[in-house]
């Protein structure tokens, strides 16, 4: 059963068709992968589903609702959260604080419960959620560090766990392997597969094609904001036309 | 170690509070005004600092205060309302208009935002202007008379500084438990990485709307406050010259935490006041001293204090944040 459908999905920058008539479909459960050279249009996608783009044409569809044009937080509160392409983190703030932000995202907002110290409950599952995120994805001896003094595996990690806090179904993962070693690699793909066995649906945009071909359950391939080819890692890796765009270069 | 530092912060804050009650006491008379209107001030920074807390800065904190002002001079010289109706009336018109204006003010961030509010605050003050009814037009309202309750004469300086102390004190109090609520961790948020904070779910409009809103029912209560003890009112009063006062009293203060702002507008005011001898070099030492000051010390009057404990090897909380 498919999660999340994109059907004849075309996004123009006035002249410019970054992404034409693109349709693909995400099965639940599974990590696919959307691969293609740069500036195939792979981060524009991610956005027009997150919502910080408004498609020119065509639709998304998530759990059957039409999604293409809602503000990026609606389509947060109904469970696609995506994380970002550089290390995008509230920096100057800690980890424990980090996720809590997370956590309190979708909370309806109170000024007088808050004002009042009324919401001590809800106050309470929070700080059990962020520490039961933080043991999930290995940070828990970090929770008082602040994010920005963390090495960049971590601050990664950090990103998912904030995305994890606020309960996603689909999250959305922009290079998360960009400018690892392969420790950290390594690292960071037990925790996509850590995820992604937890019941989370995972798309993936990534360079790094070792990740990818171990990874992911289906792929997608985009070049010049055109669909190319689809299939399993094993299609994929003996698509001529890929090979001749895309892997080719890496022989 | 930790017990002996926190009792001797308890007893900090108890000196301290005797201090401002007694404090008018050992003032001459203008002095007392002038603490009046410090006390004031106070407020109109710590409210200007929930606006910032989620990076914009806005040019209409100043009107806004006018608007609670107006609203309190215009109730009591129509209605003969008592001062605890008109202060929170203020407060409650100044959120309104706010309310109102984020719709369009809010579709702009950084420097468009900022310009936005400037004319939006400059489109209100120039209509007090214009309306000579109600507003009285560019002569303002007067005879606005502080309260009398019992034999107590709000007029005297000593009980109308106690009234505002009071007053201040408990609006004070309300913004640092929002800051320190999850609206404040997520104001946070929204400063920092919108995007991050959109991408799980937060509304960033909605927030940076509430902080405003927030900003300018507190700054109402201030204008209100002032106006009650000042008995005129004039458009000029909330100008953008009282606004570039607001942000040096922020930006010399400090604006990563609630006392940043507040440290900023006591110590500029007093060393304002000290150096009225110089005469006409005095707005020149004034604003030598301001540049002096955020060269020296970029993160304002406060880093002064994390940098004395970490000297002491205590080692202040980087963090500003609620605690975990």
């Amino acid at each position: 059963m498919s999660i999340l459908e994109v059907r004849k999905l075309t996004k123009q920058f006035g002249g410019l068709t970054a992404l034409a008539d693109i349709s693909f479909q995400v099965k639940e459960g599974e990590i696919h992968g959307l691969i293609g050279p740069n500036g195939a249009g792979k981060s524009t996608l991610f956005k027009n589903i997150a919502g910080f783009y408004t498609p020119t044409k065509g639709e998304i569809i998530y759990q059957g609702k039409k999604i293409a044009g809602k503000p990026p937080h609606v389509i947060a509160k109904m469970g696609i959260v995506r994380t970002f392409q550089e290390t995008t983190l509230f920096q100057e703030m800690t980890v424990f604080e980090n996720v809590l932000v997370g956590c309190f995202a979708k909370s309806r907002i109170n000024l007088f419960s808050s004002i009042l110290g009324l919401d001590k409950q809800l106050q309470k599952i929070a700080r059990e959620k962020v520490l039961e995120v933080l043991e999930f994805i290995g940070l828990s001896n970090r929770k008082n560090q602040l994010a920005s003094e963390l090495p960049l595996g971590s601050q990664r990690a950090l990103a998912i766990s904030i995305a994890l806090a606020s309960e996603p179904k689909l999250m959305l993962m922009d290079e998360p392997f960009a400018g690892m070693n392969m420790e950290e690699t390594k690292h960071m793909m037990d925790l996509t597969r850590k995820v992604q066995e937890s019941g989370i649906t995972i798309v993936l945009v990534e360079h790094d094609m070792k990740a990818v071909m171990g990874l992911c359950h289906f792929l997608t391939v985009l070049n010049f904001g055109h669909l190319l080819a689809e299939g399993t890692p094993e299609e994929i890796r003996h698509n001529e036309q890929v090979i001749e765009a895309y892997l080719g270069g890496a022989k | 170690m930790k017990i002996i530092i926190r009792l001797l912060k308890i007893i900090a804050v108890i000196i301290f509070l005797a201090g401002l009650i007694v404090l008018p006491h050992y003032l001459k008379f203008h002095y007392q005004d002038l603490l009046i209107f410090l006390t004031v001030n106070v407020l109109v920074v710590a409210s200007y600092r929930i606006v910032t807390l989620t990076g914009e800065w806005s040019l209409i904190h100043a009107v806004m205060m006018g608007v609670g002002a107006y609203t309190a001079a215009l109730l009591f010289k129509n209605f003969n309302l008592a001062i605890w109706f008109t202060l929170p009336l203020a407060g409650g018109m100044a959120g309104l208009i706010a309310a109102l204006l984020s719709f369009p003010l809010f579709r702009m961030t950084q420097f468009y935002f900022l310009i936005g509010s400037f004319a939006a605050g400059e489109a209100i003050r120039l209509t007090w202007m214009q309306f000579i009814v109600p507003f009285g037009g560019s002569g303002g309202l007067s005879g606005i008379e502080p309260p009398m309750i019992g034999s107590i004469d709000f007029m005297d300086p000593i009980p109308y500084y106690y009234l505002a102390l009071g007053v201040v004190s408990a609006c004070l109090f309300i913004l640092y438990r929002i800051e320190k609520s999850r609206i404040g961790l997520t104001l946070h948020a929204v400063h920092w990485k919108a995007p991050l904070a959109q991408s799980v779910g937060v509304d960033t409009w909605r927030y940076r709307a509430l902080a405003f809103i927030i900003g300018s029912f507190f700054v109402g209560i201030a204008g209100a406050l002032k106006i009650h003890y000042l008995g005129t009112i004039t458009p000029n009063q909330f100008g953008i010259g009282f606004m570039v006062f607001i942000l040096i009293w922020v930006i010399v203060g400090g604006y990563n935490t609630i006392f940043g702002p507040v440290i900023g507008v006591v110590v500029l005011t007093i060393f304002d006041e000290s150096v009225r001898g110089f005469g006409e070099l005095r707005p020149a030492i004034y604003g030598g001293v301001l540049i002096i000051s955020i060269l020296f010390l970029p993160l304002g009057l406060e880093s002064i204090y994390t940098k004395f404990l970490t000297l002491c090897g205590i080692g202040g909380n980087s963090s500003d944040g609620p605690p975990p």
